[in-house]
């Protein structure tokens, strides 16, 4: 593990475990809590395996009654519980904790409430996103947020990360497609949130929950929007002799009005690499491409095709193809798509970034990539969600070697502060965990990290939810709490006042 | 008379709350002002009043974001992005002439603490979810940003969007970032006259559950409709769709809705100009404009139990009207009487939350305002509110009592 420092064990509960897994067993019976190494081992990371970590003990439970009995009971015994919804985290949101319960939320698999009329689902959280499109697909229905492990990633992790996908800019991310949750606090209180209305009536508890990575409460059901799926989507494939080139392509678009489904870009190394993993078709004399993808009704899909491709055309665009048929459509997409496996192919190991940053700035953070690219000495891919101005840029490293993952790791981090430097953010959906824990400071300064971990504090003042995740220091609440205010000081003289 | 804190920037904001800290005062805080009959009636020994933190800070119509301090007036920033053909895509009410104040005085600051919302809720989402990004001063006194400048974020707790919907209670709002989208090129809108309610429902539901982006579904009964210059001859009650985009998808969604609708009852159409009358009266809920002394209740409920709550309203004599779809439903009482037990029994039975849009002080003082809190979440509340404004300098009292 490189670097990374969580934190300290807690002695007395490593020295509690038979107690503490005997308990629990008391709590899930049978097979639902698992001690053994061997059988721990599928635990020991997520999506992001440079870092593994075996936990205390893993503990499955498949009812709300079970997870309040076993977050009450580590309330009680000081025990730090991780989350863990299907394990997909790029940001090592569900590494576990040496001396911590992993609570992985697998068995909570069904789907508990459909209702076309009001147009919502409610399921529980180990659901997988693409199994909630699979149980309405049939009334032409589909839940809208897409991240690319939406075969396998749960619609509880969604919630946890806020998760994107292709088509945020036209259909949100998780956070405006939930509309309700059932959540057990880390006492075992247990809290219902929203529902098939929208918006709550008072604080939005449910905004503060998505996004919040396991720190301040596990989820146990979670209520999604659903829509009706388009009637048509095309798209249009369109190469460019340069990323400014598509870059102000993407501009004019949204300038123009419209608000593309999807609007994806890849760099010449991810087309090159696409092409030959699959041979999508894609033109290879070009320096950047792009993907644009119009959904509606038939009538303005076909006349906003018409006007992206002028637009691409006046830009000087060296190849444009609009797809004229389903097949053909999903033959665009099926390269993008392949970008992880297409760069796993040319390189032993990837580590992917998630940046985000205001759209003008590209051209130079490409650029700059370039540039860090040659000093590190380590290849680089884009593909940028380039509607919502998400970067995915894929460093490619061989493990293999003696300290190329240190120096991969390192490109990230100047990657990420690039983007910060520049008026984007750190993570656009991957979330912070504890890979862009540290980084944290360079966008926030101490005081917005108070505020944000008082505000965990008001969830849970032992912080023994997800501890070391998202913040780069744990503070104790009481500390956090303390406030000086200097008294007797007078009114300040300058602020007017009537 | 209560003192009138009026700050020009950020550092005067935050000196402000350290002078009400270590004087022990309470602050009511303020935009312009023009919601402050919002929320439960409380009296605090000055208000804090931010209107003078204004002006937009940064406006890129291209990467679709806008950033201005608190106290912009929202008709500023409408104005401002109208001229690049974008506006704020979730078409935030002006409760102005709901409260009895002139329209068109809100600012951001107010408009997101308040989480407004319109017609197109359903379909864009409310302010809270655009967004992107806060700077504002907690009740320690100390100034803090959360979020950015840009759509795709989760760096962090999402506190813009946790504080939207706050009244001021937890943290006073210095500078908003939002999301800015596209102005849809035209607009019409389908009606369908003289259905129930109920049928009402099932039409708006058939609607928007169709491939045919219906952006806003109201209902007006006829009592309601009648009140409205746009439709004040169709005599019966207006179950109203609403269309916008370029002209040739519009002209294939509402022929393929009345295909799908015209069973439902006689069908009727609004051009542009009457369409925007309409969905400005829905939006401001200019019906119940006129009796201001009227108790005035906001419903938020899953979209076909809004007939249920709409005829409970009307058991008690009060009128009723359907936006989202049938999933907010607007009661007018027929006098000062807010009626809270009928309100909330027919909230308990149907889903949602329930709020005291208009009524007296004294009614506001006495009453739940917002939906009542079981206890386990009302204490998640105060130990939220403990933990940005642990002394309660911070418009007590507006949301719940205590906190």
């Amino acid at each position: 593990m490189s670097g990374l420092v969580m934190p300290e064990a807690d002695a007395g509960v490593l020295a509690r475990r038979a107690e503490i897994v005997a308990a629990l067993r008391a709590i899930v019976p049978g097979e639902g809590v698992i001690d053994t190494e061997i059988e721990m081992r599928p635990y020991e990371s997520d999506g992001l395996t440079a870092y593994k970590q075996l936990p205390l003990v893993v503990v499955l439970p498949s009812t709300t009654g079970q997870v309040s009995k076993i977050l009450a009971y580590c309330h009680a015994n000081g025990i730090r519980v991780v989350p863990r919804g299907a394990g997909t985290s790029l940001s090592g949101g569900a590494l576990p904790l040496e001396d911590a319960v992993l609570l992985g939320m697998g068995k909570f698999n069904r789907i508990l409430d459909i209702d076309f009329d009001n147009r919502t689902v409610t399921a529980q959280p180990g659901v997988t996103n693409l199994g909630i499109t699979n149980a309405v697909i049939h009334n032409g229905f589909y839940y809208a947020p897409d991240p690319s492990s939406q075969i396998a990633c749960s619609i509880g992790g969604n919630v946890a990360e806020n998760s994107g996908g292709v088509h945020c800019l036209k259909y949100g991310l998780t956070t405006n497609n939930v509309m309700g949750v059932e959540m057990v606090l880390i006492t075992g209180e247990v809290i219902r949130i929203g529902g098939k209305h929208l918006d709550s009536g008072g604080l939005d508890l449910l905004g503060l929950i998505v996004g919040s990575e396991g720190l301040l409460g596990v989820v146990t059901e979670v209520t999604v929007r659903i829509l009706k799926k388009p009637e048509t989507a095309r798209a249009v494939l369109v190469g460019f002799p340069s990323s400014e080139a598509a870059g102000e392509c993407v501009a004019r678009v949204i300038g123009a009005g419209i608000i593309p489904g999807g609007m994806e870009m890849m760099d010449r190394m991810m087309i090159h690499a696409a092409e030959a993993f699959l041979g999508a078709g894609y033109p290879l004399d070009v320096e950047a491409l792009l993907i644009v993808e119009l959904d509606g009704p038939e009538a303005e899909v076909n006349h906003l095709i018409e006007r992206v491709a002028g637009i691409a055309k006046e830009l000087g665009c060296l190849t444009l193809r609009a797809s004229t048929s389903e097949e053909e459509r999903l033959a665009f997409w099926a390269g993008r798509k392949a970008a992880f496996p297409a760069i796993g192919r040319i390189s032993p190991d990837y580590y992917c970034m998630d940046g985000t940053i205001p759209r003008k700035a590209l051209p130079e953070v490409l650029r700059r990539m370039e540039e860090m690219s040659a000093k590190y000495g380590l290849r680089c891919g884009n593909v940028f969600h380039a509607g919502d101005g998400n970067l995915h840029p894929l460093i490619c490293y061989d493990a293999n070697k003696p300290g190329e993952l240190e120096k991969a790791e390192a490109f990230g981090a100047d990657i990420l502060l690039l983007c910060v430097e520049v008026g984007g953010v750190l993570t656009g959906e991957h979330g912070v965990g504890v890979e862009k824990r540290d980084l944290m400071p360079s966008m926030f300064d101490e005081t917005d990290l108070a505020q944000q971990q008082r505000l965990k504090c008001a969830f849970d003042p032992d912080s023994l939810l997800n501890p070391g995740k998202m913040f780069p220091q744990l503070h104790r609440c009481a500390e956090l709490g303390r406030m000086h205010v200097s008294g007797g000081k007078l009114p300040f003289p300058d602020i007017p006042r009537f | 008379m209560t003192d009138r804190l009026c700050p020009r920037d950020e550092a005067e904001v935050a000196e402000a709350v350290k002078w009400a800290l270590s004087n022990g005062r309470t602050l009511d805080v303020t935009g312009s002002g023009s919601k402050r009959a919002l929320g439960r009636h409380i009296q605090t020994d000055a208000t804090l009043e931010l209107a003078a933190l204004s002006g937009v800070t940064l406006y890129e119509p291209e990467e679709l974001v806008l950033s201005a301090r608190a106290g912009t007036p929202v008709r500023e920033i409408e104005e401002l992005v109208a001229r690049s053909g974008q506006m704020m895509a979730f078409e935030p009410m002006d409760y102005g002439p709901l409260l009895g104040e002139e329209p068109g005085r809100g600012t951001l600051g107010g408009l997101l603490a308040c989480n407004l919302a319109g017609p197109r809720r359903p379909s864009a989402g409310a302010a809270r979810d655009h967004a992107l990004g806060i700077r504002a001063v907690s009740g320690r006194g100390e100034a803090f940003k959360a979020g950015g400048r840009v759509v795709k974020n989760v760096t962090g707790y999402d506190l813009p969007r946790g504080l939207s919907g706050s009244h001021g209670t937890l943290a006073a709002f210095t500078e908003v970032t939002i999301k800015i989208l596209p102005r849809p090129e035209t607009v019409e809108t389908l009606l369908i006259l003289g259905l129930d309610d109920a049928t009402a429902a099932k039409a708006m539901s058939a609607a928007v559950g169709s491939y045919y982006d219906v952006s806003a579904a109201a209902h007006l009964p006829a009592d309601v409709a009648a009140a409205i210059p746009a439709l004040v001859n169709a005599g019966w009650s207006v179950t109203a769709l609403r269309l916008e985009g370029v002209p040739p998808s519009i002209l294939h969604r509402r022929a393929r809705l009345e295909e799908l609708l015209g069973s439902f009852g006689e069908l009727g159409a609004l051009k542009a100009e009457p369409s925007l009358e309409l969905w400005r009266a829905v939006r401001d809920v200019l019906p119940f404009a006129e009796q201001r002394t009227r108790a005035v209740w906001r419903v938020s409920t899953a979209p076909l139990q809004g007939a249920a709550i709409g005829a409970a309203a009307r058991m008690a004599g009060g009128r009723a009207f359907y936006d989202w779809a049938g999933g907010l439903v607007w009661i007018e009482m027929p006098d000062e009487q807010p009626r809270a037990d009928v309100v909330r029994a027919a909230v308990d039975v149907a889903g949602g939350h329930a709020t005291l849009t208009r009524a007296a002080p004294a009614e506001r003082a006495a009453l739940d305002v917002f939906q009542p809190l079981d206890p386990i979440t009302g204490a998640l509340v105060r130990r939220m509110k403990e933990s940005f404004d642990p002394q309660r300098v911070l418009s007590p009292g507006r949301m719940y009592a205590g906190v």
